[in-house]
């Protein structure tokens, strides 16, 4: 009778998880969202510590008081620019904690004499090699965000052959395991093998492409939870795991078709590692403005579209860029933001930072809506970005950003382009925009630059 | 056996209630949809607190009490963070 009870509140819990990521689909109701989602793990855990099994509560006020302290600080202190770190971190804690649980499950089962059977142990195989990945791919993506390791993805000759044999090698200490469940070591090897892996997996990647990467690692922390739910016969686990998975999936999808990549070719494909060689066709037609002259031009404006990218978090701009949409909105000016879905260094990175200083999200316009809007437009301002905004992605079938949806800012009577230089973004390609005839260039950094034009619109 | 074509049952339903409520999901709200979803695969620590509260051998206690610290970063942290930048989309209107 008590197991039915225990049972049906993770059924509950369940429910309330759907029911939160349900309400997420507006701002409006997103917050109570949230709630509910936190609800339904509090149901969880009480009634996990009813659990006959648990004769011991001293560890467990351990581990929940020091996990609630560290989540707590680490929540309430990151800054908006770093949350592509601190989700990283948190994917990378999830699975870590799933393939311990199912660690510890094969030992418990093992101290009681028991023979785990092929399905417990198919699925701790699973939980292990998938949370270590997930754990220190999550480490990697971790370092490159933060800057300790470099950003640039790392490459080498037979570099496919490498990865191929080490989830081989990962694999075939699964098999052994599942054959000989009494031999622990074999979980252990597997999952440093694993662990192996994730680095390598990772480390291969580049900057631009850290969106896909964090979705897919999320992606995977949902998939381990679910697998550790088969190691435990626990449902609530099955059930949040494979929708965290799903809605890793979905996102994952989402940056690869904002690319227009496939998934295949972000993880394996070597792009952006190639510097091509400078083609000089920015000789002679580049013009470089000033401050002042920009807000000359937006004096006569009646409808701008600002578009951010990873330069803004960067710079940390946002401030600077919160002070000129004001301005301009107080003087009649309609204000716009057209932002790319890769944008940033994880999905919707730039909504947040935005968010964050108080701009409406009716006001942040996705690719398809803002497109249509650029030839009634008097200036677009890019502030930090540079692939998502190249036009040779519609015009060269042999670039590499071929196909790729852009922001058609050229069609706008103006644009203004904020960058430190005319270097190459990401995919190392150069960009025809900022030769354009109504292009005009401002070197300078982005948070500086915004703040000078503000300084400038002000004075006149 | 029977108890496997279940859990698999369950874990492929699960999944397509997860497109069907993740697709409407606008893209404004992607990362506190990640932060959101993070935390709610930190279910894992109803796991972790059964290893760590059981009658386990000393290496399994360990493992199990760092899982649940990982768990519980995961859970707190994850809700919280995600609170936090859900109440910057809400606040202007």
């Amino acid at each position: 009778m008590k197991e039915f009870m225990i049972n049906i509140a993770y059924l509950i819990s369940a429910s309330l998880f759907i029911f939160g990521l349900r309400n997420l689909s507006h701002p409006k109701t997103a917050v109570r969202g949230n709630m509910i989602g936190a609800l339904g793990m509090l149901v969880a855990v009480v009634v996990t510590l009813l659990d006959n099994r648990i004769v011991d509560f001293s560890l467990i006020i351990l581990g929940l008081l020091v996990g609630a302290v560290v989540g707590t600080v680490l929540a309430l202190r990151v800054q908006m620019t770093a949350m592509p770190q601190l989700v990283a971190v948190f994917n990378g804690l999830g699975g870590g904690a799933s393939a311990l649980v199912a660690g510890t499950a094969l030992y418990e089962l093992l101290s009681l004499g028991m023979t785990p059977d092929v399905p417990f142990t198919t699925a701790t195989v699973a939980s292990g090699i998938i949370g270590a990945v997930t754990f220190f791919g999550s480490g990697v993506a971790f370092g490159k965000l933060q800057g300790l390791i470099k950003e640039r993805p790392i490459r080498y000759s037979g570099e496919q052959v490498v990865k191929a044999l080490v989830f081989g090698l990962a694999l075939l200490f699964g098999l052994l395991l599942i054959k000989n469940p009494g031999d622990t070591h074999l979980y252990w090897l597997m999952i440093l093998v694993s662990s192996v892996l994730g680095v390598l997996l990772t480390i291969a990647i580049g900057g631009a492409d850290m969106p896909v990467v964090i979705a897919l690692l999320n992606s995977y922390s949902g998939l381990a939870a679910a697998a550790t739910g088969f190691v435990l016969e626990n449902n609530a686990l099955i059930i949040s795991g494979s929708l965290v998975g799903a809605s890793g999936i979905i996102l994952t999808n989402l940056m690869c078709k904002a690319m227009n990549r496939s998934l295949l070719n972000v993880l394996f494909g070597g792009f952006g590692e190639a510097v091509s060689e400078e083609e000089d066709i920015y000789q002679g037609k580049v013009k470089a403005t000033t401050p002042e002259e920009v807000a000359l031009i937006l004096e006569g404006a009646r409808r701008v579209v600002i578009v951010p990218g990873y330069g803004m978090a960067v710079a940390q701009a946002q401030y600077a860029v919160r002070d000129l949409y004001n301005l301009l909105e107080s003087r009649g000016v309609e204000v716009e933001f057209g932002i790319h879905p890769v944008a940033g260094r994880m999905p919707g990175h730039m909504n947040v930072l935005l968010a964050e200083v108080d701009i409406p999200y009716e006001k942040m316009k996705e690719l398809e809506e803002i497109n249509p809007t650029f030839d009634q437009t008097d200036v677009v301002i890019v502030i930090g970005a540079n692939d998502v905004v190249n036009p040779s992605a519609q015009t060269d079938p042999k670039s590499p950003i071929a196909g790729m949806p852009v922001l058609e800012v050229w069609k706008a009577r103006t644009v203004v382009v904020i960058k430190r230089s005319l270097s190459p973004g990401f995919a190392g390609i150069p960009n025809p925009l900022f030769a354009m005839e109504n292009t005009l260039m401002l070197f300078m950094d982005a948070k500086k630059a915004v703040q000078e034009i503000v300084n400038a619109l002000k004075e006149s | 056996m029977e108890d496997l074509v279940m859990y698999i049952t369950v874990f492929v339903l699960a999944m397509f209630v997860g497109f069907e409520v993740i697709t409407k999901v606008p893209p404004t709200l992607h990362t506190p949809l990640m932060s959101g979803a993070n935390a709610i695969s930190g279910i894992t620590v109803v796991g972790a607190l059964i290893a760590a509260g059981s009658q386990n051998s000393g290496l399994a206690k360990f493992l199990g009490l760092l899982a649940l610290i990982f768990a519980t970063v995961n859970v707190v942290g994850g809700f919280l963070v995600t609170h936090r930048m859900l109440e910057m989309f809400r606040r202007k209107e």
